[in-house]
């Protein structure tokens, strides 16, 4: 079962490359798509003197650093105001009106308070990751069976006892919800705060190339772009797993009414 | 004995977005220290509600309810209340789900699993302690809720048709056990139940509800003594005379129900 659905999609990859292989330079200019071996050139070039790894360093550490950030302070925040609904009805229009900022505009903002270092990388993906982050969270808190929490006060449970023993576990797989959709922005974030203002990191190199007009360049540093995402949604489906292992046994239960 | 659940002409209206609905209407109950009362009566008669106000999730909307004296104000933490739905945690293991009130209590690790094992012993559920909720049947789920309630050990048991989805031996052995366990640590009991026959063997005290509004139209003694033998009861000439009486006392409402 398994090693034959590998199969299938390592015959699609390949007939993508052929089909890109052999229609560049025919169907489309080769100046638009450039060519799979020279990608494979280039990148090969770029790992043979280090600087994929330098930069594709800098990109996954401002991704993630962002990522734990906004992903730290949105679960609080979305606890917080889970629990104290008096407070979140206040805040609402205002979390509401800097929600439907588009979270990039922000990003001259940081450039003039942080300069365009990583500290501006990094505020702009936290920025972005906290409201999917905040928002799952905040949305898990309120669905909390009101009844186990009755059930646990009636045990003389405390409010840290209501939070670590129900309110966090059934609000977990809302908060791995939020943080699987924040894996891509985070990316966003990083990338496109080095394609404005930055001298390292795999969006400069994607930006360098594109002025060279060297298309080649860009599809490569895509292609380190989307293995750096998959490196990042693997690390949280691990942990998504390490941490609800009840998860589990309801998948592989045998179906029954 | 002295009085320890008291109901003063307790009333419970719920408003609701198609109007008032009335499920508890002049309830009069007195409930004494170290008491086993049954409550039985039709679906939807208020028996849970009477058993909510008790553990204080919501108060009468007129009368009273007092607990050991003092009107019940908000969360009761006398009372050990196993819901009608079992409530367990999905995310923990049987084990794990027994162990709650023990983390809260603060018991060390070690007490805890001792403690724990010997619960889930006594409720048949050995084999299951690394379970979790999903993979178990509903009556077992129904006993890893009762093992969870013994667990802490409150002063008062509140059980909501706890051994309803048991078979008849299993039953029998939790009503044995639970009544043993009742009478050595002195626990004060309200057991809603919909088996008549349940109602009598166990109860010193049977409340019969009556519908449309929920009133108390009449508590029946059971003088079978404390200690009992719940196998032979079938035999007890006095328990076989009592369950009729409970039987004529529910008749009204069965013909109600047949003329509606
Ligand atoms: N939260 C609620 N909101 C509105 N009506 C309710 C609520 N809980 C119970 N009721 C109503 O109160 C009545 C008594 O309910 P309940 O005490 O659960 O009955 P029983 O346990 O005897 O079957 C029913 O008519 C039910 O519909
Ligand atoms: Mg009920």
């Amino acid at each position: 079962m398994k090693p034959k659905l590998i199969l299938i999609r390592l015959a699609i990859l390949i007939g993508i490359l052929l089909v890109w292989q052999f229609s560049s330079g025919v169907l489309i200019k080769e100046f638009f798509v450039s060519k799979p071996t020279k990608v494979a050139a280039v990148l090969a070039k770029w790992i043979g003197s280090g600087d994929l790894f330098y930069h594709a360093a800098i990109t996954a550490f401002e991704a993630f650093a962002g990522f734990l950030l906004g992903a730290f302070v949105g679960i609080s925040i979305g606890l917080l105001l889970g629990r104290a609904k008096g407070l979140a009805e206040v805040l609402d229009p205002f979390i509401m009106a800097f929600y439907s900022l588009p979270k990039l505009a922000l990003a001259p903002l940081f450039i003039l308070w942080f300069g365009i270092g990583l500290e501006m990388k990094i505020v702009l993906t936290a920025t972005i990751c906290f409201f999917l982050v905040f928002l799952n969270t905040y949305t898990g808190v309120r669905s909390v069976s009101r009844e186990m929490i009755a059930i646990l006060k009636l045990m003389g449970a405390k409010e840290s006892h209501v939070i670590t023993k129900v309110v966090i576990p059934s609000a977990i797989t809302w908060v791995f919800a939020g943080l699987r959709i924040s894996v891509p922005y985070a990316l966003i974030g990083a990338v496109v705060g080095e394609l404005m203002a930055s001298n390292r990191g795999l969006g400069f190199l994607l930006s360098s190339s594109a002025a060279d007009f060297n298309t080649a360049g860009v599809f490569a540093a895509l292609c380190a772009i989307v293995c750096l995402a998959a490196l990042l949604n693997y690390g949280v489906s691990v942990a998504a797993r390490a941490m609800m292992p009840w998860e589990r046994t309801t998948e592989q239960r045998e179906f029954s009414i | 004995m002295s009085d320890l659940i008291v109901f003063e002409n307790a009333s419970k209206t719920f408003s609701t977005p198609n109007g008032p609905i009335e499920a508890s209407r002049d309830i009069n109950l007195t409930v004494k220290r170290g008491e086993f009362v049954t409550l039985v009566g039709p679906s939807g008669c208020g028996k849970s509600t009477l058993l909510n106000m008790t553990a204080g999730i919501f108060a009468p909307t007129t009368g009273k309810v007092l607990y050991d004296g003092k009107p019940v104000d908000g969360f009761n933490g006398h009372v050990g209340y196993m819901t009608q739905n079992d409530h367990l945690l999905t995310w923990r293991t049987v084990g794990g789900n027994i162990g709650v009130p023990l983390e809260i209590a603060g018991l060390s690790k070690s007490e805890r699993k001792a403690r724990v094992e010997e619960l889930a012993e006594m409720v048949g559920l050995s084999k299951f302690l690394d379970s979790y909720p999903s993979q178990l049947s509903g009556g077992m789920r129904k006993r890893c809720a009762l093992a969870r309630l013994l667990a802490y050990s409150p002063e008062t048991l509140l059980l909501d048709e706890p051994f309803a989805a048991l078979d008849a031996q299993l039953r029998l052995r939790m009503q044995m056990e639970l009544r043993s366990i009742v009478q050595t640590l002195g626990k004060t009991v309200l057991f809603v139940t919909h088996d008549l026959d349940e109602a009598v063997a166990i109860a010193d005290r049977c409340a019969i509800f009556t519908r449309g509004p929920g009133t108390i139209r009449n508590v029946l003694d059971i003088p079978l003594g404390k200690e009992r033998e719940l196998i032979g009861m079938r035999h007890n000439p006095d328990y076989v005379e009592l369950t009729a009486t409970l039987w004529d006392e529910m008749a009204p409402d069965i013909r109600l129900e047949e003329a509606v």
